[in-house]
């Protein structure tokens, strides 16, 4: 171990000064030994021979001149197998062994191994003596769970590796040495299943980043049709509070056509976690027939855990998201509140006296989300297999207003964004995402032009609404009045989804499909209604059964007798369809 | 251990300094002036130079005053000698009583393994149709009720806490007017809930510094108990005053502020004090109920704003009212499918038609002619706001919803309604009459 040794000199919240001799790194994890416990924390400047550092703890009871011991590494995370199903906190604690020793309370300063020592893994050796190996390569492998989970050579290992030796096939620990490698000037390593990796360095063993094309379907309809997210690409869902964004993050996960789901829950609330990790297990994965909790890896740092390791709580998920994708995977990162994270960074920047930029977040916030946000991506392995992280992450801007900093330095680098208004979510218009000003710029499962040949009516249906209000139903024509009541239609039945209803929940891309063109032989028709109430009221008539059909699982009674009904409800108007209209039904064909 | 040191370094607002050794971060001390003794609070640490907070507040504390450290932080007493109790924000008896002393626990302590909590499933039942139908509240929900000066808040908290199925009430009055104290005290021994209930009172007229103290005593209080198994209800009124007193000190305190004065941390602040509302896994539980009032009836303030994105929704009191826009209960779906079918759809479905009816107001106030769909609506409403939006109604749940299909079928024809054929098929009153006599005799 190093020389350096420190003290504390001042404590001022969840900062504390160290007095020190020796070199200290930036970044390096220090431990304040204080009353018996070792509190960890991070050094997060350094100025002459005093560092300040960052309390991932309470620090209450710390005196000046407790001593400081320093680790010599970065803040890190444990990558190995094991990590699926799990409850970490920001720090990669697991939780239920903390509960097991501990009880009820976080009590601080107590850590854990992340990674279970004791238990044994099926081990497949997939590298020979003799081979060449680079970070990342794979050299064996074992099962976790229903996936094949790969050993590579870990990330730290630069250059080229010749392979001494690897273990036979049996079942090893992720602690044991599982193969010998040189390098070219002759160095030799021990390689085990697990290594670390800080967090605040993105992966980077890859061939080439690719463009973030394919669809990642969430099942939800708005999403899918309108606004979709590509796989490897990036997206972020602001909104004030009480729009439904943990609702709709919740759903994601669920429903999300990944391998693997990381949920970052950032300085929110414990409740929303404890339902998930109380559910998951009870739910299966339409895709394995497996509990859902078997895909799922859970970082929580709720709002009233130090907020230190709220910072490090987003880290320690995208590090985990980038291993998984190293061998290959669909991962999906929801990090649940950004915000949060952005305002842990200005609570320290304001212990340290920086001087603050807009709303006192320090001058870095874009430039910090930006980084992370590029974690993200679609990356071309060595074995030229894809893997992908996507990252979701909802804003809580303050007051509602998307003009505030973080859901501006958001907006710059995110693909698609998902704005959810108060307007709708106080009309019990769920989910919130408001059609006219969220966007998307990846491709989606339905052609762009029918999806913006269907937001038309949306558009023009919001203009009609607005002259409404200043002209009044009466001063508006009935081929106007059309147009609003098919634009309130779409909302009502296609944008609206009740994810508290088993099968409106999750809608799969055909169902979607079929709906859609279902929807677009309303929209595109032109109707022989009479006048206004009667309009109305033919509407209203169509969206029950929608409404019923939404409802309905496929092939049931009930969505027979719904379809009929609407069948007859169109045909009795003797719909006709000009060009247009017949062109994007065509393409939906 | 407890050396006295009798130098004061510097005096800026409650922040006292002096040169100590050997004291701890958040350790408490006692501060000797010619005005009497007051707790004082470690709140930072510069090499040898300790800044205390005085709870009491510094007027009148002369630098060669005596602080004594007394070698432990914040304590309170635990135990159940403090039921039909009233301390004050430093934890000292108000009603006369004598002071407690015995198992003493420390306040603001770790937070709670979300591992160790369970999913909140049991509805806490008011009696008011606005909360048990549209925004249910649920046991170890946490939920303040958003308003403004003026409000009957506090007499919509103090019929909660009565009528409430719960073990223990712990109140915790914050910058409280002085008869606002007295009607809590009045009402709760009127409703013959004093004996279950511990009081942890700051009026307005106390230091600000003890108002800080107040929800973390009451909090650490609640915890306890929870822990032996109780069902513990917390009232904090009002976390408005509390935000205040932070943004009081941190600004004395010379910390940037980050939104109209307060400070960065105060969504920090508030959070770890709501997030002790728990279910703990194997014992009792904290619901906690706390009124914001916001400054200009502005829920974009900073306090109103932070505390929303903390708590499980917010009920909304405006005009006399819980608004059903605004309002908002995020834990009504973990309960709210268990009582009964048509729960859910008639707390959807009434709200869309209310937004409706609200839309049709507006046009109505602008001038314009109203349909005859809009006419519907504006009975609809009316009917809304007289039977459910009320506080002067006392009904349970399943009257409530009976009542809301009695509205809706004196205004509306079953398909404008929304809701799903199957349930108006099983229960659409039958002998719905849509009439304008009708709507005349409800």
């Amino acid at each position: 171990m190093s020389q350096k040794s420190g003290r504390i000199v001042a404590v001022n919240g969840n900062m504390i000064s160290i007095g020190f001799q020796g070199n200290v790194a930036m970044n390096e994890v220090a431990y304040v030994l204080s009353n018996g416990k070792r509190l960890k924390s991070e050094i997060i400047r350094v100025k002459g021979s005093e560092a300040q550092a960052q309390v991932y703890e309470i620090t209450k009871g710390i005196r000046i001149g407790d001593e400081v011991e320093f680790s010599d590494e970065m803040l890190s995370v444990e990558l190995g197998p094991g990590l699926l199903g799990q409850i970490y906190d920001g720090l990669q604690n697991p939780l239920p062994q903390i509960a097991e020793q501990k009880g009820f309370f976080l009590e601080s300063g107590v850590y854990l191994k992340a990674l279970s020592r004791s238990k044994r893994w099926s081990f497949t050796p997939l590298a020979k003596p003799g081979d060449t190996l680079r970070r990342g390569d794979y050299i064996a492998s074992v099962p976790e769970l229903h996936f094949t989970h790969k050993i590579m050579l870990p990330f730290d290992f630069f250059g080229d590796w010749n392979l001494l030796d690897i273990a036979p096939a049996g079942e090893y620990g992720v602690d044991d040495v599982i193969a010998h490698v040189q390098d070219q000037r002759g160095v030799k390593r021990d390689v085990k299943m697990m290594f670390s990796w800080p967090v605040k360095r993105a992966v980077d063993c890859y061939v080439e980043r690719l463009k973030p094309e394919q669809p990642m379907v969430t099942k939800t309809r708005i999403i899918d049709t309108f606004f979709p997210v590509a796989k490897g690409g990036t997206y972020c869902i602001p909104g004030p509070f009480g729009a439904g964004k943990t609702v709709l993050q919740q759903v994601t996960s669920r429903n999300a056509d990944v391998d693997i789901v990381i949920l970052a829950a950032c300085g929110e609330r414990a409740g929303e976690v404890v339902e998930t990790l109380k559910e998951f297990p009870e739910i299966s994965d339409p895709r394995t027939g497996r509990s859902l909790m078997e895909r799922t890896i859970i970082i929580c740092n709720t709002s009233s855990m130090p907020v230190a390791s709220r910072e490090a709580s987003v880290y320690t998920a995208v590090t985990i998201a980038e291993y998984y994708r190293q061998m290959g995977l669909d991962v999906l990162l929801l990090a649940d509140s950004t915000s949060r994270w952005a305002q842990a960074m200005r609570e320290m920047s304001g212990r340290l006296e920086e001087i603050p930029g807009e709303e006192a977040f320090p001058a870095y916030l874009e430039s910090v989300i930006a980084a992370f946000y590029e974690r993200a991506g679609i990356v071309r392995l060595s074995d030229g297999t894809h893997g992908s992280v996507t990252i979701g992450g909802t804003v809580s801007p303050a007051g509602g207003n998307f003009e505030e900093p973080v859901t501006q330095a958001t907006l710059k680098v995110v693909g698609a964004f998902h704005g959810l208004s108060r307007e709708r979510s106080d009309a019990r218009k769920y989910p919130a995402i408001h059609p006219l000003d969220s966007w998307s710029k990846y491709p989606g499962i339905m052609p762009k032009d029918v999806v913006a040949y269907a937001h038309s009516f949306l558009e023009r249906s919001s203009e009609v609404e607005a002259m409404m209000k200043v002209v009044g139903e009466e001063g508006t024509s009935l081929e106007d009045y059309i147009l609003y009541l098919k634009g309130e239609f779409l909302d009502a039945v296609y944008l609206q989804q009740n994810s508290f209803d088993p099968v409106d929940a999750s809608v799969s891309p055909d169902r979607q499909k079929f709906m859609f063109h279902l929807v677009l032989e309303i929209l595109g028709a032109e109707l022989a209604l009479k006048n206004k109430d009667e309009a109305r009221g033919w509407f209203y008539e169509l969206r029950q059964s929608f409404l019923d059909l939404n409802g309905a699982a496929e092939g049931s009674e009930l969505y027979q007798s719904s379809l009929k009904t609407i069948r007859g409800t169109l045909a009795a108007q003797n719909p006709r369809y000009g060009s247009a209209a017949k062109k994007m039904l065509l393409r939906l064909e | 251990m407890n050396k006295l040191y009798s130098h004061i370094e510097s005096i800026v607002g409650n922040v006292i300094s002096v040169r100590a050794e050997g004291v701890a971060y958040g350790e408490l001390a006692e501060v000797t002036s010619r005005y009497g003794v007051s707790l004082a609070e470690t709140i930072r640490m510069d090499k040898e130079l300790v800044y205390l907070q005085v709870f009491a507040g510094s007027r009148g504390i002369s630098t060669g005053d005596e602080v004594r450290f007394l070698g432990h932080p914040m304590q309170v007493s635990f135990s159940d000698n403090l039921l039909g109790r009233i301390f004050d924000g430093a934890g000292s008896p108000r009603d006369g009583g004598p002071g407690l002393t015995d198992n003493l626990i420390s306040i603001g302590g770790p937070s709670v393994n979300p591992y160790k909590r369970i999913i909140p499933r049991e509805m806490i039942r008011t009696g008011i149709p606005m909360i048990d139908l549209f925004n249910t509240l649920v046991k170890s929900q946490k939920l303040p009720i958003f308003s403004v000066s003026g409000e009957p808040y506090n007499q919509l908290l103090a019929r909660i806490a009565m009528q409430a199925e719960v073990d223990l009430i712990i109140l915790g009055g914050m910058g409280l007017k002085y008869d606002d104290y007295l009607f809590f005290k009045d009402s709760l021994e009127e409703g013959g809930s004093l004996a279950k209930t511990i009081m942890f009172v700051h009026t307005a007229a106390d230091p600000i510094v003890e108002c800080l103290q107040v929800p973390d005593l009451a909090l650490a209080v609640a915890e306890r108990f929870a822990l032996k198994g109780r069902n513990v209800l917390v009232l904090l009124t009002d976390m408005t005053n509390f935000a205040d007193a932070l943004k009081e000190i941190s600004i004395t305190q010379e910390q940037v502020p980050s939104n109209r004065g307060y400070p960065g941390d105060l969504y920090s602040q508030l959070a770890s004090r709501y997030e002790k509302a728990v279910d703990f896994d194997g014992a009792g539980s904290i619901t906690t109920l706390a009124v914001t009032t916001m400054p200009g009836d502005d829920v974009t303030h900073p306090i109103p704003d932070n505390t929303g994105y903390i708590t499980e929704g917010q009920f909304y009191l405006h005009g006399g009212r819980i608004e059903p826009f605004g309002s908002l209960s995020r834990l009504k779906q973990q309960v709210n499918g268990k009582t009964r079918e048509d729960h859910r759809a008639i707390m959807d479905g009434m709200i869309k038609l209310f937004s409706s009816y609200r839309d049709t107001l507006e046009k109505k106030s602008m001038g314009f002619q109203m349909s005859a769909w809009d006419k519907k609506l504006l009975r609809y409403g009316e009917l809304f706001e007289s039977k459910m939006m009320d506080l002067s109604v006392n009904i349970s749940l399943e009257k409530a919803l009976d009542e809301g299909w009695k509205i809706l079928a004196s205004c509306f024809e079953p398909r404008e309604t929304g809701l799903r054929s199957e349930l108006i098929q099983k229960f659409w009153p039958k002998n719905a009459v849509q009439t304008e006599a009708a709507a005349a005799v409800e």
